[in-house]
């Protein structure tokens, strides 16, 4: 399966999502926020970074990059689109998922070992986790405050779009905890925390079983490849 | 525009006797008259600012030079085997294996780190990545050596929350992971905090690329950020000057960084290499386009014709003179063949970053710059980038060093009861050097890249270069400014014996060295014996252990007023491993292993954190370093990483066995049950002296029992000291340290007073 993702200026972690891709089983597609161009992949992440630098406001300017005219159509059309940290921010931006968000809460950048529950796990990117399953996946972030207006927050609460909620800790402050957020269809995802950086041992958060070995992040990729393959049967 | 009118050759010529402000530019009157001899007449204001800038001590080395040279002199054939490229260039370059290299530099950004903080600090990262992108090389790592002045000053939290904010926000924002690095108080920094930045790239050995300007015809191309008005004169002005509060303000000197910028220009320049398209290049720092221009000129054919009017200026406004000086960030100069132009054009434009073609490499041995069609620099580049002044500066023994050495922590009260110990043991997990820094290092991500095998707060950071192979380098630094106050030559050789154990207890085999020798002003005869004496350890240590020195800075005039700072040579070593799969965690993380200590405790408390914490004292001799023995230790622990016969290991060093204890079990969670009866009976040692002595060539290992045997028959074979001195215990919530007979704390309380110190000052 081709899983397209797509390189903005200032954009860091894509050969991260690449290579989770790879790990998943999937073929990795590098796209260009320049181009009109989706090269027929079946899904879409929008990596984490600092695209444009986060000028204006985190996501904004990369929300109008030429490539998300098409990511948009697709998206509505029901293709997965993932957007991880910087991509959460362009999938606000780009009304594909309620919300937008603000500066940490505490003020500065965090990174840290984040544990997260998995609150629907009937959406494109979240199928092989268990319903309120608890993982720990990287986050690392300054403006990942999630905030919404009381209705949306109700709206998206009752229509089960809350896909992940911050345990143990609310690193920066968001509403009701949340972490991610889907679509009312599903299909779009986005969330702070980044699981391109949980699905190699050796090289993700710490476990209690030994020092980087936190795979939870892998599940994100598998899911799509298979709900992608189950849709197709 | 400006009605500025730039001071030409021909006018330089016919008013042979206008007065010049070369003082302001920090020229003496002897370099001046130097300058004058040079060209046959006087400087035009152009060339005045270039030999200003370029003659500076942070640019021309023109005080260090002398010692320097040690380091390309005290080499053995087996330290140039991997040397790719040494020092001179932009960074050093070390061929690490399967057709890979790695190059890697340290830098000081001190005194725009004090006058504005976030932007010192986020520049400082700036430049040193630029360096290691115009040697070919893929940035992939970043490390920052701090010191500030005493963590309960009310200056100091500006200054860290600052520091901090600046290299989180521009190394963050470029997706370099930070791996690691150094925090330390102390109020001799109060007024000169030192700021260093690390960074290491990696690159194919066919892509190696070097600052030089050869090819007659081809063009000098000038991409990146627009040239502004900051940073004007920085170099000259900012590192030739100790601070004064009673000075004019400094502040416009330092210069703004925009990481955004930067990371498209790293992008930039990799598909630029990647297609062929450049000939040579040479990033802009200090000097700007003083520096790039005439460096380049100087290695490649020698001659060089640039037209000012084509640099893309951000403020319309600027002189001559200013662009000439404008330290303006994110910025590369590259020459490119007439051919390729349009490649490249395609390429830069690709990524959206501003290019204008300034000129071409001529064969007439001259650097000449054009403004307004008038020619305003024609010199011989060599004169402006390498043949600045060199001096021999007056070198005194200080006067007060004898009292000082024999001022030693002998004297000092040691605990002797249980309770006594295990007060200090805590006092100093909560010193604010040995305490946790997560306040500092939870704002920078170390996760970005995916090759992070190790990072803070282990010894040393390691980064895989090869996804398919595994093969990766460990990097770790090190300087301890108390030490080097009491004997700068052995304070070097500590430093550079403890990065490279901090190396080795990762896995990976040392391979080479950078350096950022931090010292006080060169003016006086005590700290030029001080820096003079610095180099020399190093070296001399360096080739001992037949490391490479592949590069580094001198930073001078680290004082406030006549105060001088500690001496604080931060070293550096790279070291290689096969696979980073292999690496060795700096803790335990199971219950039911021995843990050996490995190495000779002495009575060594002199310098300590121990007598600076609990008897804030600082005299004595530092511990021996016996760097035959820290090579053994370091092939006893690859060893023993290959066979994969130690869960873990962790260097001794500030705060002794006490504090490698402490981290042990703060990492993971996992206690201990410890025994020094032994280290007491064998060494002649008293209890506080096996727990806070800072003796050299120590380390703690963890290993599973079965391979106990194996183990010891390895330290047997090389006759190395080993000593079983406890097993781990349970992790969870009830675990602890017991170190039998004396005291037992819980792993709880330890991680209360370690984690409780920085946030009380700035939380």
């Amino acid at each position: 399966m081709r899983v397209g993702v797509i390189t903005f200026p200032g954009s860091l972690d894509e050969r991260d999502a690449q290579r989770a891709v790879k790990l998943a089983g999937g073929t990795p597609v590098a796209l260009w926020h320049g181009a009109h161009d989706l090269e027929g992949v079946e899904a879409i992440i929008l990596p984490g970074g600092f695209s444009y630098g986060d000028y204006l406001r985190a996501g904004s300017i990369a929300s109008h990059a030429p490539i998300m005219a098409e990511v948009i159509d697709a998206a509505h059309k029901g293709m997965p689109v993932l957007g991880i940290c910087n991509g959460f921010q362009m999938l606000a931006e780009a009304r594909l998922v309620p919300g937008a968000h603000g500066r940490n809460d505490c003020g500065t950048f965090v990174r840290r070992d984040q544990k997260l529950i998995v609150e629907n796990n009937n959406t494109a990117w979240t199928t092989d986790f268990a319903q309120g399953e608890e993982i720990i996946i990287p986050l690392k972030n300054a403006d990942g405050r999630f905030v919404a207006n009381a209705d949306t927050i109700k709206r998206i609460e009752d229509n089960g779009q809350v896909t992940f909620r911050y345990v143990g800790m609310n690193p920066n402050g968001s509403l009701d905890d949340i972490a991610g957020v889907s679509n009312e269809a599903g299909n779009v995802v986005g969330l702070m925390p980044h699981p391109e950086h949980a699905v190699e041992p050796g090289f993700g958060p710490d476990t209690a079983q030994a020092m980087r070995s936190g795979l939870d992040g892998l599940k994100f990729f598998t899911s799509v490849i298979q709900s992608t393959i189950l849709s197709k049967a | 525009m400006s009605t500025h009118v730039a001071d030409t050759v021909d006018n330089a010529i016919a008013t042979p006797d206008k007065v010049q402000p070369y003082g302001a530019l920090g020229l003496k009157d002897d370099e001046y008259a130097e300058i004058r001899k040079i060209l046959g007449r006087r400087p035009t204001s152009g060339e005045l600012a270039m030999y200003s800038v370029m003659w500076s001590e942070h640019c021309s080395y023109k005080s260090s030079k002398i010692y320097l040279r040690q380091f390309g002199q005290k080499v053995s054939e087996k330290m140039k085997e991997k040397l790719m490229v040494g020092m001179g260039e932009n960074a050093g370059v070390v061929d690490v294996g399967e057709g890979w290299a790695v190059t890697f530099k340290v830098e000081s950004h001190n005194h725009p780190s004090y006058i504005e903080p976030f932007q010192g600090a986020a520049t400082g990262v700036g430049g040193i990545v630029r360096d290691i992108i115009s040697m070919g090389a893929r940035p992939v790592a970043v490390m920052d050596q701090l010191r500030f002045g005493a963590i309960d000053h009310p200056d100091t939290p500006r200054v860290l929350h600052g520091v901090v904010g600046g290299i989180s926000f521009y190394g963050n924002c470029l997706g370099l992971p930070n791996i690691g690095g150094e925090t330390y108080f102390d109020s001799c920094y109060q007024g000169n905090p030192l700021v260093n930045a690390l960074s290491v790239g990696v690159l194919r050995h066919e892509d190696l690329h070097l600052a030089n300007a050869s090819g007659v015809g081809n063009k000098i191309v000038l991409f990146g950020a627009r040239t502004g008005g900051d940073g004007i004169g920085g170099a000259s002005i900012l590192a030739s000057d100790s601070f004064d509060s009673t000075g004019p303000t400094k502040r416009p000197a330092v210069q703004v960084g925009d990481p955004f910028a930067e990371k498209v220009l790293i992008e930039c320049c990799l598909e630029l290499y990647r297609e062929g398209l450049v000939e040579g290049i040479q990033d802009l720092g200090a000097a700007g386009i003083s520096c790039a221009t005439s460096e380049l000129a100087s290695n490649g054919d020698g001659g060089m014709f640039v037209e000012l009017d084509h640099v893309l200026l951000r403020d319309p406004t600027l002189t001559a003179e200013e662009i000439l000086m404008s330290e303006s960030q994110e910025r590369m100069m590259a020459v490119v063949k007439p051919e390729l132009l349009d490649q490249f054009m395609a390429v830069v434009n690709k990524w959206d970053v501003e290019t204008s073609v300034l000129g071409e490499v001529t064969d007439t041995g001259r650097l000449v710059i054009h403004h307004g069609g008038e020619e305003i620099v024609n010199v011989d580049p060599r004169t402006v980038a390498i043949d600045g002044p060199v001096y021999e500066r007056p070198v005194a023994y200080p006067t007060w060093i004898d009292a000082l050495q024999a001022d030693s922590a002998d004297k000092l009260a040691r605990p002797q009861s249980g309770a006594e110990l295990k007060d200090q043991f805590l006092s100093l997990v909560a010193s604010p050097n040995l305490a946790d820094k997560s306040l500092i290092t939870t704002q920078y991500d170390y996760f970005v890249m995916g090759n992070t095998a190790l990072s803070f707060p282990d010894d040393a950071g390691m980064i895989r270069v090869d996804e398919e192979s595994g093969l990766g380098f460990a990097i770790a630094t090190d300087a301890n400014g108390r030490y080097c106050q009491l004997d700068p030559y052995q304070g070097a050789r500590l430093a550079l014996a403890e990065a490279y154990r901090n190396v080795a207890v990762s896995g990976a085999v040392p391979a080479a060295v950078t350096d950022c020798l931090n010292f006080g002003s060169p003016e006086n005869p005590e700290v030029m014996w001080q820096f003079k004496r610095a180099v020399e350890g190093l070296a001399d240590g360096c080739l001992e252990l037949e490391i490479p020195v592949t590069g580094g800075n001198v930073s001078f005039y680290n004082q406030t007023g006549d105060a001088p700072i500690h001496p604080t040579p931060v070293v550096g070593v790279l070291g290689v491993i096969d696979d980073v799969a292999r690496r060795i965690p700096s803790s335990w993380q199971d219950e039911g292993n021995n843990i050996y200590l490995l190495g000779y405790t002495r009575t060594e408390l002199d310098g300590s954190a121990w007598a600076g914490t609990i008897h804030n004292h600082l005299g004595g001799v530092p511990p021996v370093v016996d760097l035959a023995q820290e090579k053994e230790l370091a092939d006893l622990l690859q060893g023993a990483a290959i066979e994969s016969l130690i869960l873990s290991a962790h260097d001794l060093s500030d705060g002794g066995l006490g504090q490698a204890l402490a981290e042990s079990v703060m990492r993971f969670g996992v206690g201990a049950r410890v025994w020094l009866d032994e280290i007491i009976e064998r060494d002649g040692v008293d209890a506080a002296t096996a727990l806070f002595s800072e003796s050299t060539g120590r380390v703690i290992v963890s290993v599973p029992r079965e391979d106990d045997v194996r183990f010891l028959g390895l330290c047997e074979a090389r006759n190395y000291p080993v000593l079983r001195i406890g097993v781990t215990d349970q992790g969870g919530e009830d675990a602890k340290l017991d170190v039998q007979g004396l005291f037992e704390v819980s792993v709880a309380e330890i991680r209360q007073r370690s984690n409780e110190t920085l946030p009380k000052y700035f939380g």
